[in-house]
């Protein structure tokens, strides 16, 4: 984990709303795993006044890269950003994606932005491991496929693939594939991630989903981000017990 | 000029800079540990411990709100004997001074925490949470009760010679007197201020943006409410300060300092630069010399009004 300003490579809009922001950081660079995030100080001045959470998207080389749509002031900030200016980045933070085990396919289910921490994780994939991605939004152009495998989509308005959302996909598609051999890693809005750990629990499924939370510090001391454990005594805290978790530990 | 001496006196208790880590803002160290060196400060002040565990309130727990953020955490924390048996020995090896933040539901509770955090010789003094604005047992409840103030300030200083710091709540008419009261049953110093009482709404769901419906406001938001609080303890009451609220940078602790504090506490700042506590020290010597200042405890009320 550290702490530094990094210098902005470029920031590209790969469709209308979505941004690819890549900035230069050999450390987080080589020491980051799939589904582990970084804290981002926009700007210099109170105005946003926290920093703010991006999973890591990708990596290459000395490259690191965040996928973020526009959400408010400090993303629109962000997608202003020019070659040369510099962020303060915290990272790599928190607990990612466990691929090591036995799965020959991996099945990741996104809706909307959650499609972020995938490139990542794909590339970190055994090369013969079988990629299938259901990605979901609620229309066509919700829909973001950057550097993902065998995409198969789901749209809520039938504008694109599948007309539903993507767990309706994932339950009829799900068959094709040997249960024993499949993990799922999803990453999406709470509701999406609730329906999916309902149905992965059901069916006995082994599945871990990326969530997300209101955060401020993103390395365990301000406690914002808490999410309620299963058999847990105490809230585990996103940022560092997660952002991923099984399926079965949490209850979103 | 080639030494400046950082050092502050807050009663009996001296530290080797101005410096201090806020309660609930820093865990028991660690965490932040990777990010500052500790050794480098003045102190720390723990995460508030109870006499039992507590899970805080349920998310969600915190907003960003206009240059400060709201939280209703709930003094989420390990209870004592888990903080006794597993954060103490770290905390033991920080190299600064250890302040330990105590918060109760009872009296009796105050009293019991203090007695047994007594016995630990790493733990160089007490600061009294009695104005956190999120739990429904105690917490404000005393802290907007002078009587309780009085009260619990004469029964922990019964309880322990170590210096004690009763931590001051801002949502009350007047803060002198609860300083006052502190001051009258033995406290060393008191720390001001505490979170201010607010709210946020999302004006779509028309629903509170956190789960406890109000939260404490802090951050630079906050200051200009902190340095007031401050100055009128130190207009009227001879008690040492620890100013707290919305400090992001050297200008706002020097300016806590002139308002009447001791030392300060750094505490939101944390979140977003959890190195700002080392460079503020530094650039707190740069302002020494290019003042000429020789001590820097000489700031400490040094208003002109």
């Amino acid at each position: 984990m550290i702490e530094k300003n990094c210098k902005v490579v470029e920031v590209n809009e790969i469709q209308t709303g979505i941004f690819i922001l890549k900035v230069k950081s050999s450390q987080i660079a080589a020491d980051v795993k799939p589904g582990q995030f970084c804290n981002i100080k926009v700007n210099d001045s109170l105005t946003p006044f926290l920093r703010r959470p991006f999973s890591v998207c990708d990596v290459d080389e000395d490259i690191i890269s965040f996928q973020f749509n526009l959400v408010g002031e400090g993303t629109r900030l962000l997608s202003q950003k020019k070659k040369g200016d510099l962020l303060n980045i915290i990272g790599p933070l928190g607990v990612g994606f466990n691929y090591s085990g036995n799965f020959e396919n991996a099945i990741i289910v996104a809706g909307g932005i959650g499609a972020a921490p995938f490139p990542l994780l794909i590339k970190n994939l055994s090369k013969d491991i079988n990629v299938i991605s259901f990605i979901g939004g609620r229309s066509k152009k919700d829909l973001i496929k950057y550097k993902l495998k065998n995409v198969i989509v789901s749209t809520d308005d039938g504008s694109e693939g599948f007309n539903g959302n993507v767990i309706q996909l994932l339950e009829s598609e799900i068959h094709k594939y040997d249960k024993l051999n499949i993990k799922i890693f999803a990453c999406g809005p709470n509701a999406m991630l609730r329906a999916l750990s309902k149905f992965t629990i059901e069916n006995k499924f082994d599945c871990e989903i990326s969530t997300e939370s209101v955060m401020a510090c993103g390395f365990g001391i301000c406690q914002g981000c808490n999410i309620e454990g299963i058999n847990s005594e105490r809230f585990l805290l996103v940022c560092k017990d997660g952002p991923v978790f099984k399926a079965e530990d949490v209850k979103l | 000029m080639n030494s400046i001496d950082l050092s502050v006196k807050i009663g009996s208790l001296t530290l080797q800079n101005p410096i201090l880590l806020a309660s609930g803002t820093v865990g028991y160290g660690s965490e932040i540990s990777e990010y500052a060196d500790l050794s480098k400060i003045g102190g720390i002040v723990t995460k508030s411990i109870s006499l039992n565990p507590r899970k805080g309130n349920p998310p969600p727990r915190i907003a960003e709100t206009s240059s400060g953020m709201l939280n209703a955490i709930g003094l989420a924390n390990v209870g004592l004997e888990e903080f006794i048996k597993t954060k103490i020995p770290f905390l033991k090896d920080i190299g600064s001074t250890l302040i330990c933040n105590i918060a109760a539901s009872s009296i009796e509770e105050y009293v019991e925490c203090t007695k047994a955090l007594n016995y630990e010789d790493t733990v160089k003094a007490f600061e009294i949470n009695v104005s956190c604005p999120n739990v429904k047992d105690g917490g404000l409840i005393f802290g907007n009760d002078v009587k309780y103030v009085r009260t619990i300030t004469e029964k922990v200083r019964a309880a322990t010679d170590k210096p004690i710091i009763i931590k001051l709540s801002p949502n009350t008419a007047s803060i002198k007197e609860f300083a006052q009261a502190a001051k009258d049953e033995g406290a060393d110093a008191v720390s001001a201020i505490n979170t201010l009482v607010g709210t946020a709404f999302n004006i779509y769901t028309k629903k509170p943006k956190i789960k406890n419906i109000t939260g404490g406001l802090s951050g630079a938001a906050i200051k200009p409410v902190a340095l007031a609080k401050v100055l009128e303890i130190s207009r009227n009451v001879d008690i040492p300060i620890i100013g707290i609220g919305g400090i992001m940078n050297w200008q706002d602790a020097v300016e806590f300092m002139i308002c009447g504090a001791s030392a300060v506490q750094l505490g939101t700042v944390n979140f977003i630069n959890p190195n700002a506590c080392v460079e503020i020290i530094e650039d707190l010597k740069k302002y020494c010399i290019e003042t000429k200042l020789e001590k820097i405890s000489k700031l400490t009320a040094s208003y002109l009004i």
